[in-house]
């Protein structure tokens, strides 16, 4: 295993830039504009986001390598980002209902990580939690309103809910690379987080009139590295064409 | 038809007009104050709402000397904001017009902008453009245009990121509330 810190910032950073790509990809075909606006704004929070932390990724590397030399420059094998955010949107229901799981996990995890030992890390969290706090209340009162919508609606969100749950799981997952981060003060423990996101959860899923799938298996190997879907690799595909045709292309 | 071949010569206007600066600006023979820098910075218009100024916007967090290098501080209001670059550029122009040589634009993320910062001159400018200023309250406090407080939020998202739409049900016109983070 490479840096502990360098393995957990490249988490952090792929989570957003993979979401943030995903949510890009509605640009100028969302429902209605002012969702357009809203998932093109979610994105660009998101891939801003990336810049702090890949940015800090490659400066703790210490080989040269800069926010888009990682985002652009890595296979598949190398991005350590959950399984959850590289799930194709799907319609637009389900695209809210990934941001919405994504987005409760997101803001509690940057929540606590404000008060890391390490302070470039605690900087980037107080920023993205300004941020992740609009995203978390457009995702929720959108799956509130389309989950308690029309019969079509809900059945939409229902069948998003029940696609992505087995998703959820990993981003409660602890290993030695979270283990180190708990040791140092620099990162909260993820497992400790899973009671209060789902009583959470409970409270804004009934409001929606969804059910929770009563099994919680859970698929893994994203943030690990060892298993993604292979929806990754169509994403870097598109994400990554222009430094795959002409490397190290700039303007 | 678009013609291209115009429209590439055009396109590095900001880099000419810096160009510009450097061989407009004197070599100054003392170093400005502080304080006349913050002049300088504070006539320089945010690239998205140029009714305001950068210190009016408070992003601008630090101006000083280091031996003969100026060292200016912005932070960002949003991380993903696009302007982000565009304002480096616009102070980089501005100070090398007047004559700054060395120059080094610090980031700083911590403490992370607040619209706190926004001063009361911006606050009176925003809402004079129909830009509802930010509120603790969370939303605007009146529309910018009939001033009735019967409005409703339309999108927390907006045109920029640090923008939100609403709308008057008075006299029915949409305009932006700038959020409060």
């Amino acid at each position: 295993m490479s840096d502990p810190l360098f393995e957990y910032l490249c988490r952090m950073g792929d989570n957003t830039l993979v979401l943030g790509h995903r949510v890009s990809e509605w640009c100028g075909v969302a429902p209605v504009l002012e969702e357009d606006i809203a998932l093109a704004n979610t994105a660009l929070d998101l891939i801003g986001q990336t810049q702090l932390w890949l940015g800090l990724a490659g400066e703790v590397e210490g080989k040269g390598r800069d926010a888009d030399k990682l985002a652009y420059h890595r296979d598949v094998w190398d991005f350590r980002n959950v399984l959850l955010v590289e799930q194709p949107n799907g319609d637009f229901g389900r695209t809210m209902m990934r941001q919405f799981l994504f987005d409760g996990w997101h803001l509690a995890y940057l929540k606590a990580l404000t008060a890391s030992s390490n302070d470039q890390i605690a900087a980037i969290a107080e920023k993205s939690v300004k941020e992740v706090t609009y995203h978390f209340e457009r995702s929720t009162d959108t799956v509130i309103g389309l989950g308690d919508g029309t019969e079509e609606s809900h059945r939409r969100m229902q069948d998003a809910l029940e696609r992505l749950w087995p998703y959820v799981g990993e981003m409660f997952l602890s290993d030695d690379v979270d283990a180190a981060m708990i040791a140092q003060g620099i990162a909260p423990d993820p497992t400790a987080l899973r009671g209060a996101y789902d009583t959470q959860l409970d409270g804004i899923l009934a409001e929606a009139t969804l059910i929770k799938p009563a099994d919680n298996f859970t698929h893994k190997g994203g943030k690990t590295g060892v298993r993604h879907t292979e929806h990754l690799g169509h994403i870097l595909t598109q994400m990554q064409w222009l430094q795959r045709a002409y490397p190290d292309a700039t303007w | 038809m678009v013609d291209q071949t115009t429209k590439f010569s055009e396109a590095p206007d900001l880099l000419k007009e810096l160009e510009r600066a450097k061989v407009q600006g004197a070599p100054l023979t003392e170093k400005p104050t502080v304080e006349t820098v913050w002049a300088w910075l504070s006539v320089i218009p945010d690239p998205e709402i140029p009714v305001i100024s950068l210190t009016d916007l408070g992003i601008i967090r630090d101006v000083e000397w280091d031996g003969d290098t100026l060292v200016v501080t912005v932070t960002p209001t949003y991380s993903g904001c696009p302007a982000t670059s565009i304002i480096n550029l616009d102070i980089e122009t501005a100070l090398r017009g007047h004559g700054i040589e060395n120059l080094t634009l610090k980031r700083q993320i911590s403490p992370p902008w607040t619209t706190d910062w926004l001063t009361d001159a911006g606050r009176a400018k925003l809402e004079d453009y129909g830009i509802a200023p930010p509120r603790a309250a969370g939303g605007p406090q009146h529309c910018p245009h009939c001033k009735s407080t019967r409005v409703e939020k339309i999108s927390q998202f907006g045109s920029t990121p640090c923008k939100a739409q609403w709308r008057c049900t008075d006299c029915l016109e949409p305009f932006d509330y700038f959020k409060c983070i």
